[in-house]
């Protein structure tokens, strides 16, 4: 076999073109592409790969059905573990988990574990493959927070028992995070996130929208009033971070969620849209993660020139090795060591520039980075028309504050127990809303494992 | 009856319509002070918009809009017997009376000072407090006669009305802020003042009633996309703190709102929303 050779090759869009449309940058596997690269996996009898994977995805074995060419059996090799696996395929961070622990990274290049994923998935969309075996109908009510990736593997677990789920979600979409905040060009909506979620719907799982848990109803409503025996709250982490820095409130800054809602769930981008979008010839982007990268291309493939400003060095960069790869493939602009001290307007309030300050590492941090200290007088300043904050986010509070019995911590995370179990008896959380702005994986992870928690705590009442 | 159904429609005035929406989830938590967001279609733009009344027995919510753009005409060109794609409330915080126990409102007096369309939002307010035993006046000043709205309906739920226009159409010739004066001029004490219209016009309000030491309330309508406290495009300068007006507002202490900013913030899209009206106006387009 080829695997001491490196992985094979994934099609992509050339990045002249694609910095002007929003199609979708990966173009997967084919066929022979997937039953090669699955080739080269070695099958580990103690696969490392496996235990890095937060939803313990059963690998080898999957891998092995596609180099085998039973696509539909490695679907359902999958489909145990996994809710989402065409989104999982896409945007897990794999060099840090599965592919990260793989073997074969040594001395060669990792199984390009995503990618296959990524392929038995979009293989069973197209061809029809479905998973619904589910246990008889219990008509045991649970309600689930949230339709991200939290909620969506929570509802999926629970209605495979036989629970009657509903979601509450308060946008006009389920899907969270994969609606509002990953672009299209990483992660197609019509195809890729609706089917998804139309397979969760597929196992009797209840979505209703435009409901503010929190304010259309609380918790103890729904559990008081509306019979439901357990709530899950994923919720996330969606408030959006500024610097506190002057001219922050300057015509022409955005926060890189409200940039990204605009173009994603409201699809501004499309004319025949009506939400508008604003987007500067000169956009600056602060911040180094996948939402900075993701803002950046979405400034870019509008039109306008960027620029990514981040206070470390590349090597610190929080954002996947891939998703920087293709934006300077694109044409993004990186400015490391460099941190915003100052927003600077025109006489009409708009953004003008933006002052920065020259950065140098210092000493290591708590997280282990060395943490960067400015240089004095080293303040200089970039042209600009538009500023994207993209600093990260934080739990928003509202079901906290309004779910008396249930605590949280100083960052607004609200307290739960490895099983996803709060302070609030049959309350459970998990994802981002439990440990602030982390990824879909681990997210989906916290569900799964609450779903199991509140099986076992509901087997467990006495009649 | 499907959620988000329009069970009546009135015109107000020319450009201004009422529509009772069936919404039950929100008729049974809706306070006054509190906003709704309305998705027309599945293109539509969340456009958010102050509850105006809300009926819990059948379960309903009345919105009032003004067409303004592209998307408030859209809205306003449904009828009664279709459905929005989306209603989303109640957002936002309710009146700070409106939390307190209503035993507390007994006795207490109000103005309330409210421009054009802000009547609407007022109107469950001064409903609110005159169910809870307060005594309300209320100023309605708009432009002309024919953007003077609700006004029956405001006289059966406040003690006194004042009617002003700028041109003298309807009630006395001149604003809000006027009238505003010569009541606390005449000696009429009140607890609490309450002002909802444009910008600009509590911006005014605002350095009127101070000088009186009024203390005074008004309700931001900035510009917002999720309404839940996500994007951030509602923030506002509030005594010298950026809050986001749709979850730590609408309504806000008028003395320590940074008018000046929050009007030009609420002009971010202009040019945008300009090119989008120009588009569909004429017919033709795509």
């Amino acid at each position: 076999m080829n695997n001491r050779t490196g992985r094979v090759p994934v099609r992509e869009q050339d990045p002249k073109q694609r910095a002007h449309n929003f199609n979708e940058v990966c173009l997967g596997y084919d066929v022979e592409q997937a039953r090669l690269e699955a080739g080269r996996c070695l099958n580990c009898k103690k696969p490392r790969c496996m235990e890095a994977c937060p939803v313990s995805i059963h690998i080898p074995e999957f891998i092995s059905k596609v180099r085998d060419g039973d696509f539909a059996a490695a679907a359902g090799v999958i489909a145990r573990d996994s809710s989402l696996p065409a989104v999982c395929g896409r945007v897990c961070p794999q060099e840090n988990q599965c592919e990260g622990s793989c073997i074969l990274g040594v001395k060669s290049e990792p199984v390009a574990i995503g990618k296959l994923e990524r392929f038995v998935a979009d293989w069973s969309r197209e061809h029809g493959v479905e998973f619904t075996d589910k246990a008889a109908p219990n008509g045991i009510k649970i309600a689930v927070i949230g339709s991200g990736p939290a909620g969506l593997a929570c509802a999926g677990d629970l209605a495979k028992l036989g629970y009657d789920v509903t979601v509450f979600e308060v946008l006009h979409k389920a899907g969270g995070v994969l609606q509002y905040g990953i672009p299209e060009f990483r992660l197609p909506k019509d195809t890729v996130v609706a089917h998804e979620i139309e397979n969760i719907r597929r196992l009797g799982v209840k979505i209703e929208t435009d409901v503010l848990v929190g304010r259309t109803v609380t918790v103890d409503e729904l559990m008081e009033k509306e019979g439901f025996r357990a709530v899950f709250i994923g919720t996330g982490a969606g408030l959006p971070r500024f610097m506190g820095i002057p001219g922050e409130n300057l015509n022409g800054v955005f926060s890189a969620n409200e940039f990204l809602t605009r173009n994603n769930l409201m699809k501004g981008y499309d004319p025949e849209y009506d939400t508008p979008v604003y987007v500067g010839r000169k956009v600056v982007v602060v911040g180094g993660g996948n939402v900075a990268m993701d803002a950046a291309r979405t400034a870019l493939r509008l039109g306008a020139e960027v620029s990514v400003v981040y206070r470390r060095t590349q090597k610190e960069l929080p954002a996947r090795v891939e998703e920087v790869h293709h934006a300077v493939e694109e044409g993004v602009e990186f400015r490391m060591l460099s941190n915003p001290v100052e927003i600077l307007g025109t006489d009409n309030g708009w953004v003008r520039a933006i002052r920065c300050v020259r950065m140098e590492l210092g000493e290591p941090d708590a997280s282990g980075r060395r943490s960067p200290v400015p240089v004095e007088g080293s303040e200089f300043e970039i042209e600009t028309d538009m500023v994207i904050m993209a600093l990260g986010t934080s739990p928003n509070p509202l079901v906290a504050n309004t779910t008396p019995g249930m605590e949280t911590n100083r960052k607004g995370g609200i307290l739960a127990d490895e099983d996803g179990m709060t302070t609030k008896p049959f309350v459970f959380a998990g994802g981002d809303a439990v440990t602030g702005a982390a990824t879909v994986i681990l997210a989906m992870g916290a569900g799964r494992k609450a779903a199991a928690a509140i099986h076992k705590k509901i087997l467990n009442l006495p009649e | 009856m499907d959620k988000f159904v329009i069970i009546e429609k009135k015109s107000l005035a020319p450009a201004i319509c009422l529509m009772e929406v069936y919404a039950p989830r929100i008729a049974s938590s809706a306070l006054p002070g509190q906003f709704l967001i309305v998705r027309a279609d599945e293109k539509g733009e969340r456009i958010p918009l102050t509850i105006c009344d809300y009926d819990r027995e059948r379960g309903s919510v009345t919105i009032v809009i003004q067409v303004a753009g592209a998307s408030t005409e859209k809205i306003c060109s449904y009828r009664e017997g279709d459905a929005f794609a989306d209603v989303a409330g109640p957002l936002g915080q309710p009146s700070e009376f409106a939390v307190k126990p209503v035993a507390e409102m007994a006795g207490k007096r109000y103005v309330f000072v409210a421009g054009g369309l802000g009547t609407a939002p007022v109107y469950p307010q001064v409903k609110y407090l005159h169910q809870a035993g307060a005594y309300t006046d209320v100023i309605i000043g708009a432009r002309n006669k024919d953007l003077i709205i609700m006004e029956d309906s405001m006289r059966d739920v406040c003690d006194r009305l004042f009617i002003c226009t700028d041109d003298g159409s309807a009630g006395e010739k001149g604003f809000g802020t006027d009238v505003l004066g010569r009541l606390l001029d005449s000696g009429v004490k009140y607890d609490m003042g309450v002002a909802i219209g444009p910008m600009i016009m509590m911006k005014f309000v605002a350095l009127k009633a101070k000088g009186y030491g009024l203390p005074l309330t008004v309700s931001l309508n900035t510009l917002m996309v999720d309404g839940t406290g996500m994007c951030g495009a509602c923030r506002v300068t509030v005594g010298g703190k950026t809050r986001f007006a749709c979850v730590d507002g609408p309504e806000f202490d008028a003395y320590q709102v940074d008018f000046d900013e929050a009007i030009r913030r609420q002009g971010m899209y202009r040019d945008q929303e300009r090119e989008a009206g120009h588009k569909c106006h004429i017919g033709l387009g795509k």
